[in-house]
């Protein structure tokens, strides 16, 4: 064990898989010698070689389609996609192509590729750089979406993106990647996708979340003494219903955050869900903690986007307040 | 001011319309029953294109895209390939497929809205890409991993005139360029993208010279000339096996509809493409087949028979064959379809059994 922070800790997965598995190649811009603009690819260009951490010329659509024709022949790529605004450009490729080869070739070909990007506001950057797009690629049939909420996690859920033999998008919140500090093992080690963590049990109340906000919605429920039970969800697609569920139908009420615009996020979803399954458990009508359905602000408003403890606090605290 | 690239854009023919061998030296070394294959392929081609459109006609397939005039493009260029090689098609290049040994059936069977007939695999044909042009970045790619797996093998990326416009073309020619890959882009520059005729898809004299920007080397050559282009592609074949990778730009013309689904007429004088029908690559290679005492009237009848009762067989097995379960359109999602999609799985075939 060492403590790591996120960046560490995936730079680990990195290196742990690299050195067990040839067929694996990283792809980015400024991932070499630079190590990549949060210094993520640290070190690995000058172990493992510039023909396996090759920087990328500056085409996110091209990385991404070259790696299609990379993955049928064999080899693993990892890539990386500088910002959030800019994954959006590897849509194409992603929804007419890497989420459709093994169906359309009836599993002759199929596409491990792992596209690895940060996500989300929090580091007063420019325009395009603090974004929440994970519902895009959330929303297409043959694409995992994984966002990981802190460096242990990080590490297990990278490496089981990487063995996974179909594409994944792997969001990494920005926001923490140098803020939390967590014991990690120097090894190889696995956390399944699709699977969520039940982070805290509680009885009176369900927490939804997942990446970043998971720290801050613990010290919500923490300042509120309240008998919360958290959920991390890890995987967003595929979800992990049964996880919600068993725990929607215990508690009967429910607060799910999310950075992302509210309209047709994620929680829209698991709400969908929670109706399916769980409809005559509820105690309470379920509120949604997000990031308003407007265009990110800039630097100056970003604070006034972003959630925060006190707005998660105030949805438990409705949605705990709430006679049956 | 001095100039500090002077470019040049070359053009290769070697037998004209009339079917004389106009440029000896660059006569490439194929042996008489090498000559009649190119013959004998380029002919199951037209016929099997004559075939499905005639199917579609019936309602037997779906929509379909004529390779109709784009024959020698298609099998010369195919013809050069190597077994390891790797071609990425677009939608029109069923004469790529059938030249590497895929089967009609399999073809007929893509067409009659069935995914697998989508890949022929056996062959290293990868399965059609519809978007247009957004299948040269996975040649590219392609050609990347046989770079980096130190491989003598190359992938050859099919599209039309068209797809130069789009970002994919020329993303992949730079990453081509950038990383050696093992690549040769073919483009068919039938002259039309749908209705736009290529005088107003670019400004560019040539495609070919486009790749002078990424630092390789462009060729045109006459694309009903099949001699010319198995020549090119072979040579782009070697030069990509070191790490070199070349634009062929294949002039030819579509003489038929975009597709199925399209009335040329409506944009295109019938008389225009009239006009072209005098270059099509099949008779003026027939001609020179025949001058040459290559071919014979007797073995043209026996090979004209032969493609006829393959291409009846295949379409006697492709209408053999049983759709495939249901469940099916589900089970290739991922290598093992998560617990959560179970449901939809059983939905899946309840919906299925309930519509019998």
């Amino acid at each position: 064990m060492t403590e790591m922070n996120m960046v560490d800790a995936i730079n680990s997965a990195l290196d742990n898989e690299m050195a067990n598995d040839k067929s694996i190649v990283l792809l980015g811009e400024d991932i070499g010698e630079d190590g990549g603009v949060f210094r993520v690819t640290d070190g690995l260009a000058k172990k493992y070689g510039n023909n396996r951490v090759m920087d990328s010329p500056l085409a996110e659509a091209g990385i991404m389609g070259v790696s299609i024709g990379m993955a049928v022949m064999g080899l693993k790529p990892i890539l990386e996609i500088q910002f959030d605004g800019f994954s959006i450009t590897t849509l194409d490729q992603v929804y007419n192509h890497a989420s459709r080869i093994r169906n359309r070739s009836r599993g002759l070909y199929h596409c491990p590729i792992t596209l690895r990007c940060p996500i989300g506001g929090g580091i007063r950057a420019l325009e395009h750089h603090s974004e929440s797009p994970e519902t895009f690629f959330a929303h297409i049939p043959g694409i995992k979406v994984v966002i990981p909420s802190g460096p242990y996690e990080a590490k297990g859920l990278l490496i089981s993106s990487i063995r996974d033999p179909d594409p994944v998008i792997f969001y990494e919140p920005k926001r923490i990647y140098r803020a939390i500090k967590e014991d990690v093992p120097e090894t190889a080690y696995t956390i399944p996708l699709g699977k969520a963590k039940v982070v805290r049990e509680g009885n009176s109340m369900t927490l939804i979340t997942y990446g970043s906000w998971l720290r801050e919605s613990l010290e919500a429920v923490d300042e509120l003494k309240a008998d919360v039970e958290v959920i991390d969800l890890r995987t967003i697609s595929p979800l992990d219903t049964e996880t919600i569920i068993n725990s929607v139908k215990k508690t009967g009420r429910v607060v799910i955050v999310h950075e992302a615009p509210k309209n047709l996020g994620v929680a829209a979803e698991i709400i969908a869900r929670i109706n399916e399954s769980a409809f005559y458990s509820l105690e309470a009508p379920i509120e949604r903690v997000t990031g308003y359905d407007t265009i990110m602000p800039l630097a100056s408003y970003e604070k006034l986007y972003l959630l925060n403890k006190e707005k998660i606090g105030k949805a438990i605290t409705k949605v705990l307040s709430i006679k049956e | 001011m001095k100039v500090i690239n002077g470019c040049e854009v070359t053009y290769l023919q070697v037998l004209d319309e009339t079917g004389k061998i106009v440029n000896k030296k660059d006569m490439p070394k194929l042996s008489k029953e090498e000559l009649k294959k190119l013959y004998y392929l380029m002919l199951l081609s037209r016929t099997f294109d004559g075939e499905s459109i005639s199917l579609q006609r019936q309602g037997r397939i779906y929509t379909y895209a004529s390779l109709y005039g784009q024959e020698a493009a298609q099998v010369g260029s195919a013809f050069a390939m190597g077994k390891d090689d790797i071609a990425f098609p677009s939608f029109r290049e069923h004469a790529v497929a059938l030249t590497r040994g895929a089967k009609p059936e399999g073809i007929f069977l893509y067409h009659k809205g069935d995914e697998r007939g989508a890949v022929s695999k056996e062959v290293n044909v990868f399965s059609p890409s519809i978007p247009v042009g957004s299948q040269i970045p996975h040649a590219a790619g392609a050609g990347m991993a046989f770079a980096y797996q130190k491989k003598k093998a190359a992938a050859v990326g099919y599209f039309g005139d068209g797809s130069t416009s789009k970002g994919d073309f020329h993303e992949a020619m730079n990453f081509a360029g950038v990383f050696g890959a093992h690549t040769v882009f073919l483009c068919q520059n039938n002259q039309f993208a749908i209705s736009l005729p290529i005088a107003e898809q670019t400004e560019a004299q040539t495609i070919a010279q486009k790749a002078i920007a990424y630092g390789m080397k462009g060729i045109r050559v006459d694309g009903n000339d099949i001699l010319a282009v198995y020549k090119a592609t072979k040579d782009a074949l070697e030069d990509a096996y070191k790490g070199n990778p070349t634009l062929i730009e294949c002039l030819t013309y579509r003489l038929g509809d975009h597709t199925t689904s399209d009335d040329a007429s409506k944009y295109r004088k019938p008389e225009e493409a009239k006009k072209h029908e005098k270059f099509e690559p099949i008779s003026r290679f027939k001609k020179y087949l025949m001058k040459t005492k290559i071919l014979t009237e007797t073995e043209d009848k026996k090979i004209q028979e032969q493609i006829k009762k393959e291409i009846e067989e295949g379409v006697k097995n492709f209408e053999a064959m049983k759709p495939y379960p249901p469940e099916d359109i589900i089970n290739y999602l991922f290598e093992k379809l998560p617990d959560e999609l179970l449901p939809e799985l059983e939905e899946i075939k309840l919906s299925a059994g309930e519509a019998k």
